[in-house]
């Protein structure tokens, strides 16, 4: 009979935090300058630079801390992890081993066995590393330090985690936890939010962990799934064949579906951690804490709950409204213009969600304004304009954020509503469709979506489609 | 009177009254430099057309009644080891050779705001690693008291400008005696200020925890006026102190009534030269006889002290030291096939012997497995230091003391035995473990005519107690 394997994961997260600042100096944390225009003697490691600690990023790393449930160190340091790498300007990283600021906590996962705790051993703030360039012309090797000193947090879970289902479960529960606090943009395509495996299997039943692997370079939710699939796969067929798992850390190479072993525990280097001594401890008061959980903003299920008393819109919507707290602010924004959720959550379920599949992007990624989509709601319900009409303002409005009032009046979008060159165009489309005008009579019901059609087509789609129904209707049966 | 006679405050007081240009002590003192430099080598680096024109700039100021304090218009000389905008900072290493800062240190910015003209940077221990100045990748420094001994170190260059007129006073920076000492070899005034008075900023790391920048003058007066200048609170330093008692040359009082001062007698045994310890003792009469009640005591650390101090600062020097690998700026190797050739090559050919045993020592006792061993323990010994003289300071308002076990060693001595010259800094050491504040004054010679210097020790924040201490002792002694 054939062994059965469980998986055992455990989960190393890295989240750029949104702080206008870097970690250890006043440069600015924008994406997008020429090389090396956002550092200083500090993010370049010049002589006699010294390190001073921005206060947001303990707060942000505080509010993520406690909103998953952790235990706020109440005095932690800052230590040196010492390695050489030119990336790494003063060739040790400022990061926290021996007093991490939190610890021990947890967050709730949804299985299909109902909801889980997976827990997390630790999250400690570090500093990004700048960025490596290898020119292939000139046989250089250059380096660009705007995102050096860019502040991290790196939360580490304990190996809780039984399956790639769980582990995405896991990233969403702490993507949508970090984006609501405003702690992150939580992008993984962009590196916002980096996330290591540590996988390793055991037969079912067993009471030990089998030996470990790190995994690498899982840039998306769908790498993420492969990744656990392959290696799982991988670990069990060493096994089989009666070969030992080495510890070991592995890069994943999404394209080939398949990873190799950047280095193995042998070659582990020796980071000779230590207190970094240009920092001062950082004492954290209850008070301090009061204050980071007073400004902690209402997080998802909070939001899901309040929807549900304040709004009659199904759980479904809800579900999905607040799956991105971007679109949740959208949401409400644009009910506290126009007062209509409803309407608001149909706009946003149908249309937003198909563009933003056609278009491969994520709600984050939603540009328009909840200004413009109320005034557009406001046209329909006017009925200035005609369902279909709203549909390609709103797919306008998606792209660049138009005014849709504006847009209406620049490009005569207007329903028409002279209802005599309405009954002219509607006798002039009788007279040319003699075969269908005699289906209707007929009985051919379907006949008169046809004369619908055509009528709109003669009005270039600006007229009521419920009035030329009616009209239509009250002329042939005259 | 010839201009380098005088001392820095008075040199600035006859420039403000008009009676000396900015420009003519500047010339004064390149003079002295043309005289002797090719014998002491108290400099890396001369900066004299810079001078000049900052002279210039200076005089005008002083002239239009802008710049009015103790130190407008004082040719200055600073250690290598204080990044300087536009002007060389090597650490006396070949790895910084060519390495010029785009920004200056906070302290030599301040000083710089006091009207003090920088004139070049000073000689010193390759980063400050040694007790005699002869570990520089520039040469050895002479002892302008007598040229077959060293100067003291790490500070030699600036302790040596400062006794051979090649300047009216310098910075130095002191890791473990690195003011102190050198000042006492050649017979001029150093203080080490309580950590956290003046800021590291732009003060290339030896040992974070413990470096502190402090004046090398010639006297005391000068002292406290150089303290007051480049003492400030600094938000890029997050060790800097907020201090609201920096108006130091208050404490130039003659007056020790009453001031009760310990003798710790561990600082007075085996090892503790008989002409030092004659000379250290008699300097403590002198205090007496102004009413100063004295009581020896037992500090009982010294035996921890140099091992603590060892294993520490060699710690956070192989760490601070990693940035230094031909990448960004510095020396790097001519040939290397691959990233990790070159920063071996470039940091094998860069760096000198000392650098590396310190490099290879702090690296060791960091490592997975020996940290608890070694480097906790440090701290633990470092917390009991700091404790001994908690429990003196509270019975005592100042510690008395020598400086070095003996005055200047010839030169070549030390360096044939470095675990000889790790104990010699036996008595200064633990005052930077402790934080504390101390002053090193001149109190005699030797035979040979080498000087001696007296060491004061107070309590976190006490440095008015010892400026006053050591002024009253520096007007009262034998000679004034």
């Amino acid at each position: 009979m054939a062994r059965e394997y469980e998986t055992v994961i455990g989960l190393e997260v890295h989240v750029e935090l949104a702080t206008k600042t870097k970690i250890f100096c006043g440069c600015t944390t924008a994406f997008g300058g020429a090389p090396n225009t956002h550092t200083c003697p500090v993010c370049t490691g010049m002589p006699g630079s010294l390190p001073v600690l921005n206060k947001q990023v303990v707060e942000y790393a505080m509010a993520v801390g406690l909103a998953t449930n952790c235990n706020i160190t109440r005095h932690c340091k800052f230590d040196r992890k010492n390695y050489f790498y030119p990336d790494n300007p003063q060739n040790y990283q400022i990061s926290q081993l021996y007093l991490p600021i939190c610890r021990d906590g947890y967050v709730e996962i949804e299985t299909e066995e109902g909801s889980k705790r997976v827990g997390i051993h630790e999250i400690h703030m570090e500093e990004d590393a700048g960025k490596l360039i290898h020119d292939e012309d000139t046989n250089c090797s250059l380096v660009d330090y705007n995102r050096s000193g860019v502040p991290l947090i790196e939360i580490v879970s304990e190996p809780d985690m039984r399956s790639a289902e769980e582990v995405i479960a896991y990233l969403e529960k702490l993507r949508l936890i970090i984006q609501y606090l405003g702690a992150s943009d939580c992008k993984l395509q962009e590196g916002s939010m980096r996330a290591d495996v540590n996988l390793s299997v055991r037969e079912v039943g067993a009471k030990e962990y089998g030996t470990r692997t790190e995994m690498k370079n899982l840039n998306s939710f769908r790498a993420i799934a492969r990744a656990i699939a392959g290696e799982r796969s991988r670990q069990i067929a060493l096994l089989e064949a009666g070969e030992a798992v080495i510890q070991e850390t592995r890069r994943w190479d999404d394209a080939k579906e398949t990873s190799y072993a950047m280095r193995s525990k042998e070659d582990a280097q020796d980071y000779r951690y230590f207190p970094d001594p240009d920092l001062t401890p950082v004492y954290i008061s209850d008070a301090w804490i009061e204050e980071v959980k007073g400004r902690q903003p209402e997080l998802r299920t909070e939001k899901m709950k309040r929807y549900k008393e304040e709004f009659d819109i199904p759980d479904y919507d809800i579900e999905i409204i607040t799956g991105s707290k971007h679109m949740a602010d959208i949401f409400e924004a644009c009910v506290a213009i126009c007062n209509q959720p409803k309407k608001v959550s149909n706009w946003l379920m149908v249309e937003t969600l198909r563009l933003l599949k056609e278009k491969e992007m994520d709600p984050e990624d939603i540009r328009f304004s909840p200004e413009n989509l109320a005034k557009l709601i406001g046209l329909t319900e006017q009925k200035v304009i005609n369902s279909t009409v709203a549909k390609e303002v709103f797919e306008v409005m998606f792209d660049s954020d138009v005014d849709p009032e504006k847009y209406v009046e620049e490009k005569g979008l207007r329903t028409v509503n002279d209802e005599g060159a309405l009954r002219k165009t509607i006798e002039e489309v009788i007279a040319a469709n003699p075969q269908s005008v005699e289906d209707y009579k007929n009985g051919k019901d379907k006949a008169i979506g046809f004369l619908v059609g055509q009528t709109m087509k003669a009005m270039k789609g600006k007229a009521d489609p419920a009035s030329v129904n009616a009209l239509l209707k009250e002329l042939l049966n005259s | 009177m010839n201009i380098l006679d005088y001392t820095a405050v008075e040199l600035s007081d006859r420039i403000k009254k008009g009676e000396i240009k900015v420009a003519e002590a500047v010339e004064a003192v390149f003079a002295r430099i043309d005289e002797q430099e090719e014998t002491l080598n108290c400099y890396i680096t001369l900066e004299k057309e810079k001078a000049l024109a900052r002279a210039g700039e200076v005089q005008k100021q002083i002239d239009e009644g802008t710049l009015t304090g103790p130190l407008a218009g004082v040719p200055f000389a600073i250690k290598d080891n204080l990044c300087t905008e536009g002007i060389r900072t090597t650490c006396a290493s070949k790895i910084l050779s060519n390495f010029v800062p785009a920004y200056s240190a906070e302290a030599v910015a301040n000083l710089e705001r006091a009207g003090a003209v920088i004139i070049g940077k000073t000689n010193m221990d390759e980063f400050a690693m040694g007790s005699t100045t002869e570990t520089s990748y520039f040469g050895d420094t002479r002892n302008p008291k007598d040229t077959e001994h060293v100067p003291g170190g790490s500070s030699g260059g600036s302790a040596a400008a400062v006794a051979a007129g090649e300047c009216f006073a310098a910075l130095g920076s002191d890791t473990g005696g690195s003011i102190r000492q050198p000042a006492s070899h050649c017979g001029v005034v150093g203080m080490k200020p309580t950590y956290g008075t003046v800021s590291r900023y732009g003060l290339v790391a030896y040992a974070s925890s413990l470096d502190q920048i402090g004046p090398l003058t010639k006297d005391v007066t000068d002292c406290a006026a150089v303290l007051e200048a480049i003492a400030s609170h600094d938000a890029k330093d997050s060790t800097s102190m907020m201090r609201e008692d920096t108006d130091f040359t208050l404490a130039l009082v003659k007056d020790v009534k009453g001031m009760r001062i310990g003798i710790p007698k561990d600082y007075f045994t085996e090892g503790l030269d008989s002409e030092v310890k004659e000379a250290v003792l008699a300097a403590a009469k002198v205090l007496e006889a102004q009413g100063a009640v004295l009581e020896e005591f037992d500090l009982s650390l010294v035996e921890y002290a140099i091992p603590a101090y060892y294993t520490i600062a060699m710690a956070e020097a192989s760490s601070n030291l990693e940035r230094f690998d031909g990448v960004k700026y510095g020396y790097r190797t001519e040939d290397a096939k691959d990233l990790h050739a070159m920063y071996k090559k470039s940091r094998s050919e860069g760096f000198g012997a000392e650098v590396k045993r310190r490099i290879m020592l702090g690296s060791f006792v960091l490592s997975s497995g020996y940290y608890d061993a070694y480097y906790l323990k440090a701290l633990k010994a470092k917390a009991l230091i700091k404790k001994a003289f908690d429990h003196a300071f509270a019975k005592y308002d100042l510690i008395l003391g020598p400086v070095a076990p003996t005055t200047a060693p010839k030169l070549g001595e030390s360096l044939s035995d470095p675990l000889k010259m790790y104990l010699s800094d036996i008595y200064t050491i633990a005052v930077n473990l402790a934080g504390l504040p101390a002053i090193s004054v001149p109190c005699g010679e030797d035979k040979k005519g080498l000087p001696i210097g007296l060491q004061l020790i107070g309590d976190c924040f006490a440095e008015k107690k010892l400026i006053q201490a050591a002024y009253t002792y520096e007007q009262c002694k034998e000679g004034n």
